[in-house]
């Protein structure tokens, strides 16, 4: 069609400099699709307000649905196959969303390890709110959010070589009828 | 060891934490064709013309396809099994594209374009001629003489009537000293909110049609787009990948059928058609909005002597699940507190808004609230206990259903109960914060409820599983349930290892299903399928084992009763030695130039049980009596789901579901505009979802009474954990206020007048009034 207008972009995605042609009313989000099949980043609303389709642009969390593809030439962008080790083995935030059941339908997954992956990269410990307030972009309909908060505030804690307070380990409650009292 | 009862990490959670599970739309050809659809900007219309030629002259537009295009005859949508009974199948009142307006975005006209660029262009091109109708959005005007008429078959709008009458209360109530406690109880229309939005595409091959999609009931959909299109079911061929979420919503055919239309077509190219989020609010289905007159006559001492009951369910425009979602909240309220004399009434009415589905609970969270918000004022009328008074009026140990056959078999309420009194230090808190003074104060609250384990026997109970045992030994399991999210995977894995006998990782589940080759299950709904597929895998793992150990005959030299299989081997159970691995055999065996046998067992289950399944919630909140607002401080949910097989699945799942409950007590509501019937806040800004910072720790226990009739102990727990938290939470604000919100979601707009009318809050100055006006 004759409006349409194309435009090179180059930029490194996950370590890898890539390069091109594309709509410039396309998102990242879907360049990232329909370029690269890089089928983690997740469209759910198209308008920034679920974050499944979060990915990291020169180290900050951003909604790549409402980034458009052309303002991420020079960009650095890291997706959740770029957290993915080159052997396949899943990084520590991805291996405590495993191990915490912080994951169930996977579709709001990506978006919350790359939002997590970038407030864990700034080397601070958070409290409870403050990591409930910077999770809060993202929307959950399968977990209501808990194993996600568990999962996160472990790695906080073990990457910055402190113990994970007991407190926050939690193991499911199963109760035989006869330890009633 | 049994692997049952512990808590493995999902076998999904390697690819989806590494974002390579694929959904839908990351299977569809990113080159397919694009569909899609135009919907009515009217409540109630006839379409009296539609000109395409404007958007059929738009370059890359390949196809432009209106209500007038479309096979005539009528479908039904509902994820049901099918009924070879002509007065038990679905209404069929739906077209691929519709005549007939009947709700604010219906569908009218369809796109199919070479790109989302153009066909959105195309849309917009589209000239609709409408012959507009009057139209009603209330269930109560929907019944009025003269009110606008959705379907001719249905007077006065109500799709059904049914009753649950015993007893006689009108005579009942003539006992002198009775007490009546009478309340209206309101829940809103609610949207599921599955992260993933419902997509599909289709194509043809050799002849036949194929649709991908994201649906929870694969099998189901198969038959509904065949009847759609008038083709013969085998014609028809349905792929289910990985989905990210339905909670009910994709227990319905939503627009496969249309899809696989469209691309027939086309010449049988692929098309895809994915709803926008805002066609996934407007398009898809709701949970029912249903109303409640409940009217109870009690003795000073509690005991419950009369109750009636009045539900009136707004169907929306078209059938879908229709009925049943009211008739099983009716039903229940009478097995909750049994009464000798009972009188309810169950409308379902059509009115011009989007079509109520399945939603997770089916009914029970709009009845429990209605129900554990009446309990609570009629102990609180009576100055008894709230606790005391439900232990004393709950269905009791030993009561059964007398058309499920349901029983209570342990002494679950009183159980539940005191593990969530103790969680939450109930009674003294509760007696604590009763007259209250301040702007903030503080309430617990609690609501118990029961639910049904699958569709058993409304409808027909069946589940199919096959396994196919590998040359290395590995058994390869397939069943027609789904996973959608829940942990279905997990659990089919767990139980086909203690079934067969092999260790965890030995098993494989094909995960998603091909109604070409998956056996015959009919899917993600009722919270079935851990009961049912329980009873396929066990009923398919003895067939499976009989076949195995008939075969190691020939290279043990023992009898098949001699032996079992146990962690992967074959062992002789008198002196428990190992004969051979089942890796051995199944190479052996395989390969064996005498007598070669593929391994395989195949069984198809019909289930003819259903099971209770029950729990409490116990919520705890602070309420800023000037701000009008709600915070929930703690929450704790109790379930008796029988065995537990995966223990942290469960409780991420019930975890879950109470996200969805506080959600539905607190802020979750579909607007529609009065003057259009439009909605007004389809889309997850303005529809108010929780986020990580709307709830506290949400704390769960389970008590463990493993269910008689299950094969493996369990019975529901998938959609149970939102059925108690809003009435729970209404009944913490009761007890920190002393108001009675009789009316979800209790938000600010709600709190204020009812805050006003108790004093709580006094009236704006006059200046105040005028500022906030400017």
């Amino acid at each position: 069609m004759s409006d349409r207008q194309y435009r090179l972009v180059t930029c490194t995605i996950n370590g890898r400099e890539r390069t091109a042609m594309v709509d410039v009313r396309a998102s990242l989000a879907d360049m990232l699709r329909g370029e690269y099949s890089l089928t983690s980043v997740k469209i759910g609303c198209e308008v920034g307000e679920c974050g499944a389709c979060a990915v990291m642009i020169d180290g900050e969390c951003f909604n790549s649905c409402i980034y458009l593809a052309i303002w991420a030439d020079g960009k650095h962008i890291t997706t959740v196959e770029g957290l993915t080790k080159p052997d396949g083995s899943l990084s520590d935030l991805q291996q405590a969303f495993v191990d915490e059941t912080a994951i169930q339908c996977g579709f709001c997954t990506p978006g919350f390890l790359i939002e997590a992956e970038s407030i864990l990269e700034k080397g601070r410990i958070y409290t409870d709110q403050e990591l409930r307030k910077l999770l809060s972009g993202h929307l959950c309909r399968c977990t209501g959010y808990d194993n996600i908060l568990r999962a996160v505030r472990k790695v906080m804690y073990t990457r910055n070589g402190l113990p994970v307070p007991e407190e926050t380990k939690e193991q499911p409650v199963v109760i035989q009828p006869e330890d009633i009292q | 060891m049994s692997v049952i009862g512990e808590s493995v990490p999902r076998v999904d959670a390697y690819d989806k934490a590494a974002g390579r599970t694929k959904y839908v739309d990351d299977l569809c050809d990113p080159h397919a064709l694009v569909a899609k659809v135009l919907h009515a900007n009217v409540a109630h219309a006839y379409v009296k013309s539609i000109d395409t030629s404007k958007a059929k002259a738009l370059p890359g537009v390949v196809g432009v396809y209106t209500c007038f295009d479309v096979p005539e005859q009528p479908f039904p949508t509902a994820g049901h099994p099918w009924s070879t009974e002509v007065e038990h199948q679905d209404v069929c009142d739906r077209h691929l594209l519709t005549r007939h307006v009947r709700y604010y975005g219906d569908d009218v006209a369809a796109v199919v374009a070479e790109d989302e660029v153009t066909a959105k262009r195309a849309l917009k091109l589209i000239q609709v001629e409408y012959d507009v109708l009057p139209f009603v959005l209330d269930v109560q005007e929907a019944m009025k003489d003269g009110a606008p008429l959705l379907h001719k078959k249905y007077p006065h709008n109500i799709l059904a009537h049914t009753t649950n009458y015993h007893g006689d209360v009108e005579s009942a109530i003539k006992e002198p000293g009775l007490i009546r406690v009478e309340g209206w109880y309101d829940t809103p229309t609610v949207q599921h909110c599955h992260i993933e939005n419902a997509s599909c595409f289709a194509y043809m091959e050799n002849g036949r049609i194929t649709v991908c999609a994201s649906t929870q009931i694969p099998h189901i959909v198969r038959r509904i787009v065949a009847q759609a299109l008038g083709i013969d079911w085998g014609m028809v061929r349905i792929i289910k990948p990985y989905i990210g979420g339905g909670f009910g919503d994709k227990q319905d055919a939503l627009y496969e059928p249309l899809c696989a239309w469209l691309s027939m077509q086309v010449g049988g190219r692929c098309v895809r058609l994915a709803c926008t989020r805002e066609e996934t609010f407007e398009n898809c289905r709701v949970r029912h909005a249903i109303r409640y007159h409940l009217i109870s006559w009690v003795k000073p001492d509690g005991t419950l002597v009369a109750r009636k009951a009045e539900c009136f369910s707004n169907q929306g425009a078209y059938t879908s699940h229709g009925h049943g979602v009211n008739a099983k909240g009716m039903n229940s309220i009478p097995q909750l507190y049994p009464c000798p004399n009972v009188a309810c009434d169950s409308y379902t009415v059509y009115t011009n808004r989007q079509p109520g589905g399945a939603m997770r609970g089916y009914g029970m969270p709009q009845v429990i609230f209605a129900l554990e918000s009446h309990t609570e004022d009629i102990a609180r009328k009576l100055g008894l206990d709230s606790l005391a008074y439900r232990r004393k009026t709950l269905m009791p140990v030993g009561f059964v259903d007398g058309f499920s056959k349901n029983e209570l078999y342990s002494d679950t309420f009183n159980e539940v109960l005191t593990v969530g009194e103790k969680a939450m230090d109930y009674e003294n808190k509760h007696r604590l914060y009763e007259n209250q003074t301040g702007r903030y104060r503080k309430g617990v609250g609690c609501a118990v409820f029961w639910y049904n384990t699958a569709v058993w026997p409304i409808a027909l109970e069946t589940s199919g599983c096959r396994m196919v045992l590998n040359q290395d030994g590995s058994p390869q399991v397939q069943v027609g349930e789904t996973e959608i999210g829940q942990g279905a995977d997990t659990a089919i894995a767990q139980m086909t290892a203690d079934a067969v006998g092999v260790p965890l990782s030995k098993v494989h589940v094909i995960s998603c299903q091909d109604t070409d080759v998956t056996p015959y299950g009919t899917g993600a709904y009722a919270s079935r399928q851990t009961y049912v597929v329980g009873m396929a895998i066990r009923g398919c793992a003895e067939e499976f084992k009989r076949k195995i150990l008939e075969s190691a005959f020939e290279y043990t030299r023992m009898q098949p009763y001699l032996m079992d299989i146990r962690d992967g081997n074959i062992v002789r159970t008198t002196d428990n030695r190992v004969l051979m691995s089942l890796g051995e055999f199944a190479l052996t065996r395989l390969y064996d130039r005498e007598h070669n046998e593929h391994l395989t067992a195949e069984k198809s289950t019909q289930i003819k049980t259903n099971a209770y399944s029950f729990g409490c919630c116990f919520a705890q909140v602070e309420v800023d009596t000037k701000l009008c607002r709600v915070k929930v401080e703690k929450i704790v949910n109790v379930h008796d789901a029988g065995k537990i097989i995966n223990p942290a699945l469960a409780r991420a799942q019930v975890q879950g579901g109470m996200s969805m409950g506080i959600g539905y007590a607190l802020s979750e509501c579909m607007l529609y505009d009065q003057k259009t019937g439009r909605l007004l806040n389809g889309n997850l800004l303005d529809y108010k979802l929780s986020t990580v910072m709307d709830h506290p720790h949400l704390e769960v226990h389970f008590v463990e009474n493993p269910e008689p009739t299950s094969a493996f102990g369990t019975k529901s727990l998938g959609e149970p954990p939102v059925i108690p938290v809003a009435p729970a939470i209404r009944n913490a604000i009761l007890n920190a206020t002393g108001v009675a919100l009789n009316a979800l979601p209790m938000r600010p707009h709600q709190l204020y007048p009812a805050f006003k009318d108790a004093g709580l809050i006094e009236e704006l100055p006059d200046e105040n009034k005028e500022a906030q006006h400017v």
